[in-house]
């Protein structure tokens, strides 16, 4: 859910995925073309106040997680250049029947404060996330590993505080033991909740959230609340990505007008989204340190089937019409000025396993095919609809004009729901207290189409927000999970995704991009999928 | 006197009690669960959800909520933010900012206000008088935010002559223009209310008696017509300053000021109680006390008013 509030969770870990560097709009060298760099000065970045304190698996939103991300590092990450999953703390992570893991450590990594990473650090710290009692946003990530239920119980509390299976065998050795088949686990294991920690952090968990000591390329400094939390480089850092600049600096902005004033006045150095009043104009502010990079996110607008009128199998000619009425590339040119891409699929661009043009025909504009399928369909209940969406995201405009292009081409009453802020709509969207259809979205926690299409569509999904049953997509999404490697999975999935064009449980809008830029003090400065910089690779001027 | 401020002093102690109960059926009541928006669009994971409403006491009933949280401000404790931090030391942060700008601002109001009011009152209809007219007409019909982002554009963008934003808000300098900026409406009200009082007392008989005694000028201006003049003015500024606190949201926004307003704002959005209720009690302590001076201030001004 990215552009509904601040709260944006699962913002995952490390710099990440391809198409940034090929190409796809984003200025790697900066304007005056490449000079020299210190590697001792730090570049300030755009941020927001944590919400939570700076724990690894209680990072949800952009604010903390971002700096977590760069504290923490953990068996694996996401490379920046090929969005692969990318070997970090873990040399390997083998498997041969996609259920139990062993999972070998490199030798030589510490934590900030000196102590060794262990295979005992990762497990401790996985151990204490997961249990209910540590009141961890993110618990549920540990879900599929043996033993949770008993950290975690759905009811009361935990009857251990260790899970089962988690076995640590030496220093540089464990295993995973979940409990089913999940092929792509180890690109789960990317995502910053599964973060070592160091010894002390257990004997006072809150202080260590203050003042975080972790092992990644960055290490904290300070944190001056609602001002900045500053990190320098970690000099014995052993990633792969050893970073080119003496730290980051983390600003906090409550307002995106004020950090693009100060990007253009060169007192911010990185931002993280240009704010929309800017949009027209920053290619010509900034010149070629605009960015305009693709992000692994999507906006759609969900039915609520769980409705009668929305059950029954003709409906989904209703709702394919539906589709066909919007105009997505008109809407993404004007009222998003271009800040979007128009959607082909239900899985965003920059995915592994993404495959443009699955909703096919139904997504492209055809305001006569559209009234043709509706009235097969039986036609809209009552042919007025109501879009519910959250009024602090900046949502209205396009709400309003898919509207207006729903309208013009089928005739059918269509008109916005908003409800005051994200909670609120959120509130009525789980609670199953709203009518029609609503807006809804999804941001990768891990660059892979199952993140997509499992944690969405799936029976009972924890994000099912559609209330989506469909016995062929569950049978074909739990056969992709039995697959023995993450391409079969990544296959497996497309054929999933394919049920969701014949269902259309959701209508696929458009993909997020991410439209920012940078100072002149800077160079090399490139965005993976995940909206964030490649921190480590950004060149501070000498 | 020392009864009359021991008396309104008492008063704040229900207006305490009644303001923390209000806001805190408020927050109470706005909608949605902070909890669960803590996890954005995912769902929330209940067993998880049940553990942190446990740990915030929202899991008891709102009474229990309200005595809980009393109870602690007895023993000054604020209740700590979902960030894990003490209100308290969010109040210690922000409070400081927020009132370096705002003294600023009022800084900004009496000596650029006043004087204003009064050249525009003592020459009714000159130039200068239409000058201070039509300038005041400007500031006030156009939006603040409007107005700081002009001012931010050309004076930091196009000019360079200052950050665009405030980075480090113990450097006065840098809070001039936003100071400016949250003044600007205050200021053309107080040069306004000025000018008035002044066109009205300059008829009075006691400036014609200061005047036919052969005073000097200055004394007659300064002493006699001034003083009088600034009743009105000095009730204006008194409440303003409560507003100069709370209401600098637009302008804390604008040039990135991490102050009350801000951190309220936020507050309410995340409907993070412990930390609404505080500041705003705060800020009605501040209102109260500001009142008490301005009340006391007047029989400074007036001698024939008396506290008994």
């Amino acid at each position: 859910m990215p552009t509904g509030t601040r709260v944006r969770w699962a913002v995952v870990s490390a710099t990440s995925v391809a198409l940034v560097a090929t190409g796809c709009g984003s200025s790697g060298d900066s304007g005056s073309g490449g000079g020299s760099s210190d590697t001792s000065k730090t570049f300030t970045y755009q941020s927001s106040e944590p919400q939570n304190p700076l724990q690894p698996a209680n990072a949800n939103e952009v604010g903390g997680g971002r700096i977590v991300q760069n504290l923490f590092k953990g068996l694996a990450d996401y490379d920046p250049s090929s969005g692969k999953l990318r070997m970090q703390v873990a040399d390997s992570i083998d498997t041969s029947d996609a259920q139990t893991y062993t999972v070998t450590l490199k030798s030589g990594w510490t934590f900030h404060d000196g102590t060794p990473v262990t295979a005992q650090s990762f497990v401790d710290a996985w151990n204490w996330a997961a249990n209910v009692g540590n009141n961890q946003i993110n618990s549920s990530w540990f879900g599929d590993i043996e033993g949770y239920k008993d950290v975690h119980p759905e009811n009361g509390s935990p009857t251990t505080d260790k899970m089962s299976g988690l076995t640590v065998q030496d220093d540089t050795h464990f295993t995973i033991k979940l409990y089913n088949k999940v092929s792509y686990f180890p690109y789960k294991l990317g995502y910053v909740a599964f973060s070592p920690l160091p010894e002390g952090f257990f004997k006072d968990p809150a202080g260590y959230g203050q003042k975080p000591v972790g092992n990644g390329p960055y290490e904290f400094v300070s944190w001056d609340h609602n001002s900045q939390v500053v990190t320098k480089t970690f000099a014995n850092y052993q990633g792969v990505d050893k970073p080119k600049n003496g730290g980051v600096v983390f600003k906090m902005y409550t307002t995106a007008e004020a950090a693009y004033a100060d990007l253009q006045s060169n007192n911010l150095d990185v931002m993280d989204q240009v704010p929309p009043s800017a949009l027209a104009n920053y290619k010509n502010d900034l010149g070629d340190r605009a960015i305009d990079a693709p992000q692994g996110a999507i906006q759609n607008i969900g039915f609520t089937l769980y409705q009668p009128e929305w059950q029954g199998a003709n409906t989904a000619k209703v709702r394919q019409g539906l589709s066909m009425a919007i105009d997505r590339d008109t809407i993404t040119k004007t009222v998003l000025q271009g800040s979007r891409k128009s959607a082909t699929a239900w899985v965003a661009e920059g995915v592994e396993g993404y495959k443009s043009g699955t909703c096919g025909d139904f997504c492209t504009y055809n305001p006569d095919k559209a009234k043709q399928l509706i009235q097969e369909g039986g036609g809209v209940p009552g042919n007025a609809i109501k879009i519910t969406y959250n009024a602090d995201g900046g949502h209205k405009e396009w709400v309003d004009a898919v509207c207006n292009s729903i309208r013009q081409a089928t005739g059918v009453n269509c008109s916005g729901d908003a409800k005051t802020d994200f909670k609120t709509a959120r509130a009525a969207i789980t609670g199953h207290q709203i009518n029609g259809l609503f807006r809804t979205g999804w941001v990768q926690d891990y660059p892979l189409n199952a993140n997509f299409l499992a944690d969405v569509y799936r029976t009972g999904a924890a994000s099912n927000d559609t209330g989506y049953s469909s016995p062929e997509f569950d049978k074909l999404a739990n056969e992709a999970d039995q697959a023995d490697s993450i391409q079969d999975t990544a296959t497996g999935y497309q054929k999933a995704e394919e049920q969701l064009a014949l269902d259309m449980p959701a209508i696929p809008l458009w993909y997020y991009r991410t439209n920012s830029g940078f100072s002149t003090n800077v160079q090399n400065v490139e965005f993976d999928s995940f909206g964030n910089p490649a921190w480590t690779q950004v060149e501070v001027k000498g | 006197m020392g009864h009359y401020v021991l008396r309104r002093v008492l008063q704040m102690i229900p207006v305490f009690f009644g303001a923390t109960l209000l806001i805190f059926l408020m927050v109470y009541s706005l909608p949605g669960d902070p909890i669960a928006a803590m996890f954005g669009d995912k769902a929330a994971d209940p067993a998880q959800v049940a553990s942190l409403r446990h740990q915030y006491y929202l899991d008891q009933p709102l009474w229990k909520q309200y005595l809980h949280y009393m109870n602690n401000i007895f023993h000054l404790d604020f209740g700590t933010s979902f960030t894990g931090r003490p209100v308290s030391e969010i109040m210690a942060d922000a409070f400081p900012v927020t009132i370096r700008l705002a003294l600023v601002a009022f800084f900004f109001e009496i000596f650029i206000g006043l004087p204003l009011g009064l050249i525009a009152g003592l020459y009714r209809g000159s130039i200068a008088d239409t000058l201070v007219l039509v300038l005041t007409l400007i500031v006030i019909s156009i939006p603040v935010f409007v107005l700081g982002y002009i001012a931010q554009t050309i004076f930091a963008i196009n000019l360079g002559w200052v950050t665009a934003t405030v980075q480090d808000s113990t450097d006065i300098t840098q809070l001039i223009l936003p100071g400016l900026v949250l003044a600007s409406l205050s200021l053309a009200y107080v040069a306004r209310l000025t000018r008035t009082s002044i066109g009205e007392n300059l008829r009075a008989d006691y400036m014609r008696t200061a005047v036919a005694k052969g005073l000097p000028r200055q004394t007659v201006i300064g002493r006699h017509l001034l003083r009088n003049s600034l009743i009105p003015v000095v009730t204006f500024l008194g409440t303003d300053l409560g507003a100069l606190m709370g209401g600098a949201i637009v302008t804390e926004g604008i040039f990135n000021i991490a102050g009350v307003g801000n951190v309220l704002y936020k507050a309410i959005n995340q409907k993070e109680g412990p930390t609404v209720v505080g500041i705003v009690t705060v800020l009605v302590l501040v209102y109260l006390v500001a009142s008490l001076v301005v009340d006391l201030l007047y029989a400074v001004l007036d001698p024939r008013i008396r506290y008994a």
